[in-house]
């Protein structure tokens, strides 16, 4: 009999792990900021942010920073309401749903784990546009249907960073180290290498760049101790800045320059801001997606009745892309920033082709 | 000497795979205890990722040293709920330890979001000193430790009572019991240390070798030390062997770049390596007799 019901015991022990497991966090569902216009003549937008929700000091709060844009520019035109997931994300549908049901014209989704859950919605919603910001799916290629996927000119970023690296480094070797081997790393490290090489030529000097990945599955993405061991490599073969490519992966990247006291770049996000004190003396730029002015131009096309599914590619010119500057990467830059903000022009203009594959 | 080679046998190289060598040794030396007391712990790596979150928040709260006894006790903890489970409510052992890794997904993320205010990563915390160790540049302090460790696991296994006694529970717990060797206090030790092990391990990986925790970190470690425990005959010194060559392929994947071997396949190799070898030696090796049964003092064989 003991035996039963030890086995019992046992199998309600495992169960409440499981359900522990399962849930992961409760819901914390942020609230709504709408702006209290008139909303019967105000077009509704839907926000639903990846988890964490604003103070990331990433996607979240870039985003957040374009709705604030947006709310500015629009005024009483808009009403936004920003919620987040719970804290595994298995909600993300649900809010997009939610949202479209409650008769939001416009919804976003925040950042690419949205994409296969706002596909389906889109599906099920027709009367209602969705946007996804970085995803992509591939219903984005299809006429006449109500999914935005909003890209970014990801080369074009990394040309500036990569002209950065070259202005920067005093051992001509520099370094990249990008996340999942493949297609859409890959467009960072055709663009790096570029801006590298652009800079080179013009100051007549050879810098090589010594390029390595973390993987070739997505837990190339999240695999800082690998990525820490690509750096120190990097370094041993003498470079001096590391950009990487590689989400938190990087983690490890900026952890060994800082260790070894050489320039690491960060990316998509100001990562300066997120580091410690002692490792942003190392992080001379991040390479930035400007989600704020995505979203910001999104909602004035959807207020101005413009807004339609399909693929839309933030480049330097629409001002999606951009290097960080801020308080603590100031000295590090010097007069760098005067080189960038020309080659920035000249990429806008077109007078600059960046490639978006390695040469 | 050829790039190549170089690439293959390095200093760097094998500066890298010493780094390497140590959450997976720690870890798998901790599968040695449990395993040669008669259970099996399939939730090694849970263990470790429990040691990883809570020896990077115990390393903020209160310094490198305190952080990997924070890992270590989260490791025991947690191992307390596999020999809750598997010793005294004798539930089978695999589902336990698939339990506890799943546990080991969910918890750390909620733990994260309470902590950190966001599920993913920690603040960078602080690390022991590193020191300066001869053609192989700076390693951390836990290097020489885990050496230390290594053999005193060998020590106490083979050489004191408390050592044949815990075997005696893996070999044949019925004769141990007839002697009078507690069998099921024997396994409770093997867990715990085994716990302390894996979570110590996991706080090397994020206060020593990386500086952070970050969600995912722990790249199915704990699995792989379960194939060193395989391939190293449940023994400590064989577990060393057998660790060398898997942290030596982990170093091959950051290392060698060559033109004729595809980069997909170098960054394969620790798995196929894992593949290749057990398939090799598991009919050489011998796992102790009783493992994985449960006990019940006094019941007919």
């Amino acid at each position: 009999m003991r035996g039963v019901r030890g086995v019992r015991v046992g199998a309600l022990i495992l169960a409440l792990g499981l359900v522990v497991a399962a849930c992961g966090g409760g819901d914390d569902e942020g609230g709504d900021a709408g702006t209290g216009g008139d909303t019967a003549e105000a077009k509704q937008v839907g926000v639903v942010y990846d988890i964490g929700g604003r103070g990331d000091q990433s996607f979240n709060d870039s985003a957040g920073a374009g709705l604030d844009a947006a709310k500015q520019e629009q005024g009483s035109k808009v009403e936004i309401k920003e919620i987040e997931p719970n804290a595994d994300g298995s909600n993300r549908k649900e809010l997009l749903d939610s949202l479209a049901d409650e008769g939001y014209g416009l919804v976003f989704g925040i950042g690419f784990l949205f994409s296969e859950d706002i596909a389906k919605s889109a599906t099920e919603s027709p009367d209602t546009t969705f946007a996804v910001i970085d995803g992509f799916a591939d219903s984005c290629l299809e006429k006449d249907q109500n999914l935005l996927c909003i890209g970014f000119k990801e080369e074009e970023g990394s040309f500036l960073v990569g002209a950065a690296a070259a202005l920067k480094t005093e051992s001509n070797t520099v370094g990249f180290v990008g996340g999942l081997e493949g297609d859409l790393i890959k467009k960072f490290q055709a663009g790096y290498e570029a801006g590298v090489k652009y800079i080179a030529d013009q100051e007549g000097k050879q810098v090589k760049v010594l390029v390595d990945y973390a993987g070739n599955t997505p837990e190339a993405f999240r695999n800082p101790a690998k990525g820490k061991e690509l750096a120190l490599k990097q370094i041993g073969q003498g470079a001096d800045v590391i950009y990487h490519a590689s989400g938190g992966t990087g983690a490890g990247v900026i952890s060994a320059a800082a260790s070894k006291q050489v320039y690491a770049i960060g990316v998509d996000s100001d990562q300066s801001l997120t580091a410690s004190e002692a490792e942003r003396k190392w992080i001379l730029t991040s390479m930035l997606k400007r989600v704020d002015n995505a979203v910001q131009q999104t909602i004035g096309a959807y207020v101005g009745g413009t807004v339609a599914g399909g693929i839309q590619t933030f480049g330097l010119k629409e001002g999606g892309i951009d290097y960080a500057q801020n308080e603590y990467n100031k000295e590090l830059l010097g007069d760098i920033p005067t080189t960038l903000d020309e080659l920035k022009q000249k990429i806008a203009d077109g007078e600059i082709k960046v490639p978006d594959k390695p040469a | 000497m050829p790039e190549i080679l170089v690439q293959l046998f390095g200093l760097a190289t094998i500066a890298s795979a010493i780094r390497a060598f140590v959450p997976l040794y720690l870890a798998t030396l901790g599968g040695v205890f449990n395993e040669r007391s008669g259970i099996v712990n399939i939730g090694i790596d849970g263990m470790m990722i429990f040691g990883t979150w809570f020896g990077a928040w115990g390393a903020l709260q209160w310094g490198p040293v305190a952080g990997l006894l924070t890992a270590v006790a989260a490791g025991v903890a947690v191992a307390a709920i596999h020999g809750m489970a598997t010793i005294t409510f004798r539930v089978d052992h695999i589902v336990s330890g698939v339990a506890i890794n799943i546990l080991a997904i969910g918890m750390p993320r909620f733990l994260s979001i309470v902590a950190y205010g966001q599920g993913t990563q920690s603040p960078q915390v602080p690390s022991l000193p590193k020191i300066d160790l001869p053609g192989l540049g700076e390693q951390s302090i836990m290097v020489p430790v885990t050496v230390l460790l290594g053999f005193g696991a060998w020590f106490v296994l083979t050489r004191t009572i408390f050592g044949l006694r815990l075997r005696s529970a893996g070999e044949n717990p019925r004769a141990a019991e007839s002697l009078g060797v507690r069998v099921r206090g024997q396994r409770w030790a093997g867990v715990l240390i085994s716990g302390g092990f894996a979570g110590l391990a996991g706080g090397y990986l994020s206060i020593e070798l990386v500086g952070l925790y970050r969600e995912g970190m722990n790249q199915g470690r704990g699995f792989i030390a379960l194939a060193a425990l395989i391939l190293g005959n449940w023994s400590p010194i064989g577990a060393a062997f057998a660790c060398l060559l898997f942290a030596w392929t982990e170093a091959l994947t950051v290392f060698l770049r060559v033109d004729w071997i595809n980069n997909a396949f170098i960054q394969s190799l620790p798995y196929i390596v894992t593949l290749v070898v057990l398939a090799l030696f598991f009919r050489r090796v011998r796992p102790p007799k009783a493992v994985g049964q449960a006990y019940e003092a006094g019941s007919p064989v």
